[in-house]
């Protein structure tokens, strides 16, 4: 093939190439250029190469938010997964119900991150909260400022209330894909409901729920405003979560520096999480087609 | 194993039906008798898998009864009907290897597990799945899924009957043709009733013994695939079974007999008489493109008709003619010889058969 040298067609590629450049690649080099340097003002900064790094990973106030990261990330997919499923296949099929629920479900889904965290606020509080009052009604000493158990478990409660109608419409979608002749097969095999869902809804919705994990995974992760809002990371700092103690470090300390080196760990580790996550799916997808042509 | 009747059997899909039109099943009664192996034929839309549904009891009829064998099952689930069914896309569980798949049914009513060994090795073996018993049913070409699906039907014995809606759309041609004759081999070997639903006449004529074939709503013919060719039942059947369908004339009622555009017909006097006598209007005459018999020179019975076109099929040829007004078509052998322009044709008193109403007119024999 004869490539023309001079191609003036690499002249429509640098609008894009400037847009990406300053949304992300200058950004991100920002960072990278202050991870490396301890900045006092303008003219004053010194080279210190890989000591942020060090000092980050050796913190332990960091090393406990990241601790508490992954449990909380963990602890919600192993609740909102299960949940999300269930609530999808519990979800009516047709007519008006169908329409209902499904704006009943996704309403959570609209709501602005920190409204979720101020409408929690409210709602825990034990003077006027519906929530908060009736567990102390009940006979419990419901406190999520001093507690830092109920703190957890109401944070849990409420990402699981904000996001597994995320999950349950994408399984919806998933489980309304499958061809009514599966289930009438299963009928006529004599399946028993659990086996249906065994062996025909699960193995049908393994690609929505890769999706699903995956997102919820990242956000999870990367959340911010909610617990912000409903605790301000504490009792103490027991639901402090990365995000929140990187931008305490970056802002209310201006600890560029470390805060910047974090940052780039941070995105490593995500990017880490999310890479495994994309070779299992294309993975699976492999072996599908391998044994595909294997056959004909 | 059982005998289906159907009883005066109906179905409508809405709640308050005013007429026929708004039945998907008009009354019928109907026999399937045990070990038979049918075809429902019909073109989309005219009720053959809403009929199918009722049988294996996926649809409660909404009128009448439907028998397996002495029993009125109208209210029975398929599960408890006993009956299998292969859908038009295969069905497998995917993440089931073959053997688990073919397994599945067995392990659902409890057989103990060295006879569902026996049983799905046995079934294996005849659609020549033995080698991808241990293979995972998600990674195997579509052929091989839906002989997976059958298989499924096969290994439980006390199964009343196996249904299959039209199981080959998704198959290759030449895999089609593989298919059907295992089929027909299964069918020898187990001696079960299959009902055959399709909308392709050569794929109901290669499986079944009898067709029944649909429009409408109704069976308007229920027999041979020879019966359906050589005597159509109903216009429906003449124009539907075939390929190209039956010549359809419309002739008049007049002093000298049946007459087409001042032509007189070759029908027999009783039948005339007999026209004339019930007051039908509603007269078509109609002949297979097979039993026009084309002549090279000119002859006593014979019509002229004008040539318009003769497409070559490899073994046989089709003459596109106009008689008079209408457009009709003949079979010619591989090797007849036909005139440039005009031809002469006739028509064969015993294949030109009478409609009224649609229907097939036949006089008692004496």
């Amino acid at each position: 093939m004869n490539k023309i040298e001079s191609n003036k067609g690499w002249l429509f590629v640098l609008p894009v190439f400037i847009v990406v450049a300053f949304s992300a690649v200058i950004p991100l080099m920002t960072v990278v250029n202050y991870s490396v340097q301890d900045v006092f003002d303008a003219n004053t900064r010194f080279f210190t190469g890989t000591e942020w790094y060090r000092t980050m990973l050796n913190d332990p106030q960091l090393q406990g938010a990241l601790v508490r990261q992954f449990i909380f990330s963990f602890t919600i997919l192993a609740i909102e997964v299960p949940l999300g499923i269930l609530v999808a296949l519990m979800m009516p099929k047709k007519g008006w119900q169908a329409s209902l629920s499904l704006v009943l479900v996704s309403l959570p889904l609209l709501i602005p991150l920190n409204v979720v965290g101020t409408i929690w606020q409210i709602f825990t509080r034990t003077d006027i909260g519906l929530m908060g009052w009736g567990i102390r009604e009940l006979g419990y000493a419901y406190n999520i400022s001093r507690n830092s158990g109920d703190a957890w478990a109401t944070i849990i409660l409420m990402d699981v209330w904000h996001w597994t109608p995320l999950i349950a419409l994408l399984c919806y979608s998933g489980l309304r894909a499958i061809p009514e002749a599966y289930y009438q097969a299963a009928r006529i095999d004599r399946a028993s409901r659990w086996a249906v869902f065994r062996y025909i809804q699960l193995p049908k919705l393994t690609n929505v729920l890769v999706i699903g994990v995956l997102i919820r995974f990242m956000d999870s992760f990367m959340i911010y405003a909610e617990p912000f809002v409903l605790t301000g990371g504490g009792p103490g700092s027991s639901t402090t979560f990365l995000s929140q103690a990187l931008t305490a470090m970056a802002i209310g300390q201006f600890d560029l520096g470390p805060a910047a080196a974090f940052s780039i760990i941070y995105f490593l580790i995500i990017l880490a999480v999310s890479f495994v996550f994309y070779t299992t799916i294309m993975h699976m997808q492999k072996d599908k087609t391998t044994q595909k042509t294997g056959d004909s | 194993m059982a005998q289906i009747t159907l009883k005066s059997l109906a179905h409508t899909y809405s709640a308050n039906p005013k007429g026929p039109e708004d039945y998907a099943i008009r009354e019928m009664q109907h026999v399937w008798e045990q070990g038979g192996a049918y075809a429902l034929l019909g073109p989309s839309g005219c009720g053959k898998s809403t009929l199918l549904n009722i049988i294996s009891g996926l649809l409660e009829p909404s009128d009448g009864d439907i028998l397996f064998d002495d029993t009125r099952v109208n209210k029975l689930k398929p599960e408890q009907r006993n009956i299998a069914q292969v859908f038009q896309f295969p069905v497998v569980y995917d993440t089931m290897t073959v053997f688990e798949n073919l397994a599945f049914p067995l392990r659902n009513i409890g057989v103990p597990e060295h006879k569902v060994k026996s049983k799905v090795y046995e079934v294996a073996e005849v659609l020549e799945l033995t080698e991808q018993l241990n293979r995972k049913a998600k990674g195997l070409s579509a052929d091989q899924k839906q002989k997976v699906s059958m298989g499924r039907g096969l290994v439980r014995d006390d199964v009343s009957a196996i249904l299959f809606d039209e199981p080959l759309t998704v198959i290759d041609p030449q895999l089609k043709w593989k298919l059907r004759r295992k089929l027909k081999q299964i069918h020898k070997q187990f001696n079960t009733t299959m009902v055959y639903v399709t909308h392709d006449q050569l794929e109901a004529s290669t499986f079944a013994d009898k067709i029944a074939l649909m429009f409408e709503g109704q069976i308007v013919q229920f027999g041979t695939p020879r019966e359906l060719f050589e005597s159509p039942k109903h216009t429906f059947v003449g124009y539907f079974i075939g390929s190209p369908g039956m010549n359809f004339i419309t002739p008049e009622l007049t002093d000298r007999g049946l007459e087409f555009e001042g032509q007189l017909m070759p029908v027999a006097d009783k039948m005339v008489a007999h026209l004339r006598q019930s007051g039908i209007t509603n007269i078509k005459l109609g002949i297979r493109p097979e039993f026009v018999h084309v002549w090279t020179e000119a002859n006593d019975d014979a019509f002229e008709v004008t040539i318009q076109d003769i497409e070559d099929l490899g073994t046989y040829r089709i003459m596109s003619f106009r008689f008079g007004s209408i457009p009709m078509k003949a079979r010619l052998h591989e090797d007849q010889k036909v005139p440039d322009k005009k031809a002469r044709v006739s028509f064969p008193e015993q294949w030109l058969k009478v409609y009224a109403d649609e229907y097939l007119l036949e006089l008692p024999h004496e």
